[in-house]
């Protein structure tokens, strides 16, 4: 190990990885919209807005993320809706994150017993004030673990965004190599900035899905 | 009772689901004060009655009124729901609220009562059937009987008029079946008007002012004097369905074996 | 905004599918490797030594939270550095993704041995089963039935994924793509979003059967 290169670009690594949080942050943000509203039209199967959102759902489920940037980066500008790559990045991003987001939300959604919303009904609640204070809070704690395991998801498909040029971890990293031939470093500091990220990321998953179970059941 | 009008009336009820006719044109009225119990076996419809009597189950037919007011009951009428309280076989309380969210969230919600003006009256409510203790616990903590006691405190907050129980001990061990049901009884000496379907022969007869027996959609019949329908029913039906929990005594041992070849 | 007829001229067709073609024969042979390899680590994760235990979960944490393009950069780069050895981008591939389909099976194969109620094992030992006789007869068969769902969809999770062996140059779908574009680039000067479109498109027709099959069957068993 050269442990004067790994002192020399880890300031570097830092940077990358600031390119890989916002991509994969905006896009989570904007993947959780899509997936609310995506999973509400499923679940209240508003006509027609259901199929397409069904559709949707299977298009983005059943694509490689790294196609769905290539045709926006690569495809879209030849007719004349020219992008930045960050922009493409969150797109898409959000554009698969959001069928797995609201398939998450759909299970916790489909998680709260029948029972529940005619308690709330045979206590005089609307049908939607039952669905605001009684089922969609259930659901949410009841999609946790779902959403959590998406989040980390998302984070790592976000490391083909080096694929449309955005100077993200991968990105360095395979500069590094093809520069300094330093490999094993670099793919050292890949990994290690990679853990940093994630691990992190899981834990307080966990700590979140205990803290907001209060046993049901 | 006659001449005043009931705070609960059923009339020409009728309910199937598919093929099957669970409710066939059912007449029903409970006076203002009465404990009305609705005896019969599963499948009878007698869940079927409850939940169409509080706007769960579309109506086929029939009228549901609530202090003479007709009520639509094919829709799911909120003014119907307010006035009428249920409570379910199953420990249905709020998981992610605690005792006390649970009692005050529909008197908030619903009603637009202050928080303070609900969180009192859950107070009284909950000293009464002994869990003021328990309002910052989360149901999961709780033992079958105390969720179905705060189960009950729920409905009541909503200060109903008419308060139905859809077999509310039927999932509790028997230990806690006493100390829900006692509550029931206190609520009936209070003079809160109740129907009610149970299981409990013992507690049917203890509580009720007047028993029905529902069979196959039908009332097979009506006892104005509980003590005397379950000492000697009317109908043969009636008869049939309470000898089911009389047990033989074995007459002894039996030569043969399954055992054996 | 003409240029589809890119997809119709010459060999275009024929060229994306036998790109295709590499993308499903990684993922195939790929699964193929990663089934008994989960089955067995499944096994060993369901195992009452502690160390066999810890180790195995290490391992397979870590392969699970690494991207996978992080792991094929660790292969494909690593393998020289570290073994003098002259991978090429398919090889890398192939063991990336047993790999990362070993963990994935692994860890669905314990938890669905895991899954079994006690009592099944209990009215084995009454029956007079040996604890093996349990395992064999009784168990596994059941495990691995609620396996086929997962396995369908880690197939069509493998056929997406094998996407990102183009960034370690290997020629498969979206390579041999982007060739056509750059072949034609003249002529064709829109063919970059036509071609991409059939790709995605492309890509949609094979994992689409695979996610309705393992829906299928998930349906079948739960019901």
């Amino acid at each position: 190990m050269d442990w004067g290169f790994i002192a020399k670009y880890a300031p570097l690594y830092a940077v990358a990885a600031q390119v890989t949080l916002f991509v994969s942050l905006w896009g989570i943000v904007a993947a959780m919209l899509v997936g609310l509203v995506v999973a509400l039209v499923i679940h209240a199967k508003v006509p027609v807005m259901r199929q397409v959102a069904s559709a949707y759902v299977e298009l983005s489920r059943n694509t490689p993320l790294l196609v769905q940037l290539f045709f926006l980066y690569f495809g879209l500008p030849k007719v004349g809706v020219t992008l930045p790559a960050e922009a493409c990045a969150i797109i898409g991003i959000a554009f698969l994150g959001g069928s797995y987001m609201s398939e998450a939300l759909r299970g916790g959604l489909e998680s709260v017993a029948a029972v529940q919303e005619e308690s709330a009904l045979v206590l005089g609640m609307a049908p939607g004030q039952s669905f605001v204070h009684v089922v969609l809070p259930q659901a949410l704690v009841a999609a946790v673990p779902a959403l959590v395991a998406n989040v980390i998801f998302l984070i790592k498909e976000s490391s083909v965004v080096s694929g449309i040029a955005l100077a993200d971890l991968m990105y360095l990293t395979k500069d590094l190599i093809g520069l300094y031939y330093d490999t094993s470093e670099a793919l050292l500091m890949l990994v290690i900035a990679y853990a940093i990220i994630l691990i992190p990321v899981s834990v307080a998953g966990t700590v979140l899905e205990r803290r907001l179970d209060h046993g049901r059941g | 009772m006659s001449g005043a009008t009931p705070m609960l009336e059923l009339r020409g009820l009728r309910k199937s689901f598919g093929d099957e006719v669970v409710l066939d044109g059912i007449d029903l009225s409970v006076a203002s004060g009465e404990v009305l119990v609705v005896l019969g076996p599963s499948g009878c419809g007698k869940s079927t009655l409850l939940r169409c009597a509080v706007g769960l189950e579309p109506l086929d037919s029939g009228e549901v009124l609530v202090d003479g007011n007709l009520i639509s009951a094919t829709a799911r009428d909120a003014s119907l729901r307010q006035r009428v309280g249920m409570v379910f076989q199953s420990y249905d309380l709020f998981p992610n609220r605690t005792v006390l969210g649970n009692v005050t969230l529909s008197p908030m919600v619903v009603q637009h009562r202050s928080r303070s003006d609900a969180e009192e009256q859950a107070h009284s409510l909950l000293d009464r059937v002994g869990l003021w203790d328990k309002r910052d616990s989360y149901p999961s903590t709780l033992s079958g009987g105390q969720r179905q006691r705060v189960a009950i405190c729920r409905a009541l907050a909503m200060r109903p008029e008419v308060l139905l129980l859809d077999e509310v001990t039927a999932a509790l061990d028997p230990e806690m079946v006493r100390e829900v049901l006692d509550v029931v009884i206190d609520l009936a000496d209070g003079g809160l008007t109740m129907m009610i379907v149970t299981h409990e022969m013992r507690f049917a007869e203890a509580v009720a002012d007047r028993v029905v027996m529902l069979d196959q959609g039908h009332i097979a019949e009506t006892s104005d004097d509980p003590p005397a329908f379950f000492r000697d029913p009317a109908t043969p039906r009636a008869r049939a369905f309470l000898s089911t929990f009389d047990y033989r005594r074995r007459s002894g041992r039996a030569s043969g074996s399954l055992t054996k070849e | 905004m003409g240029g589809a007829e890119i997809l119709f001229q010459g060999e275009t067709i024929s060229r994306l599918l036998s790109g295709l073609m590499v993308t499903i024969r990684i993922s195939l042979v790929s699964v193929a490797i990663s089934i008994p390899v989960g089955v067995v680590v499944g096994i060993a994760m369901s195992s009452r030594h502690l160390l066999v235990r810890a180790v195995l979960r290490a391992i397979l944490e870590f392969v699970r939270v690494m991207p996978q393009l992080v792991l094929l950069y660790v292969v494909f780069f690593g393998s020289a550095t570290a073994f003098g050895l002259d991978l090429s981008g398919e090889a890398a591939s192939v063991i990336v993704f047993s790999l990362w389909g070993a963990a994935e099976l692994g860890d669905l194969v314990r938890g669905a041995l895991a899954s079994i109620p006690p009592i099944q094992y209990d009215s084995a030992y009454v029956l007079g089963l040996s604890r093996m006789q349990t395992f064999v007869h009784i168990i596994l068969p059941q495990a691995l039935a609620r396996l086929m769902p997962p396995t369908m969809n880690l197939v069509s999770r493998m056929v997406k994924t094998t996407s990102l062996c183009m960034l370690i140059g290997v020629v498969e779908l979206i390579r041999v793509g982007q060739q056509i574009i750059d072949f034609n680039r003249f002529q064709y000067p829109t063919g970059a979003l036509w071609v991409y479109l059939a790709i995605f498109v492309m890509y949609f027709l094979v994992c689409w059967p695979l996610s309705i099959a393992s829906r299928r069957l998930e349906r079948r068993w739960a019901a």
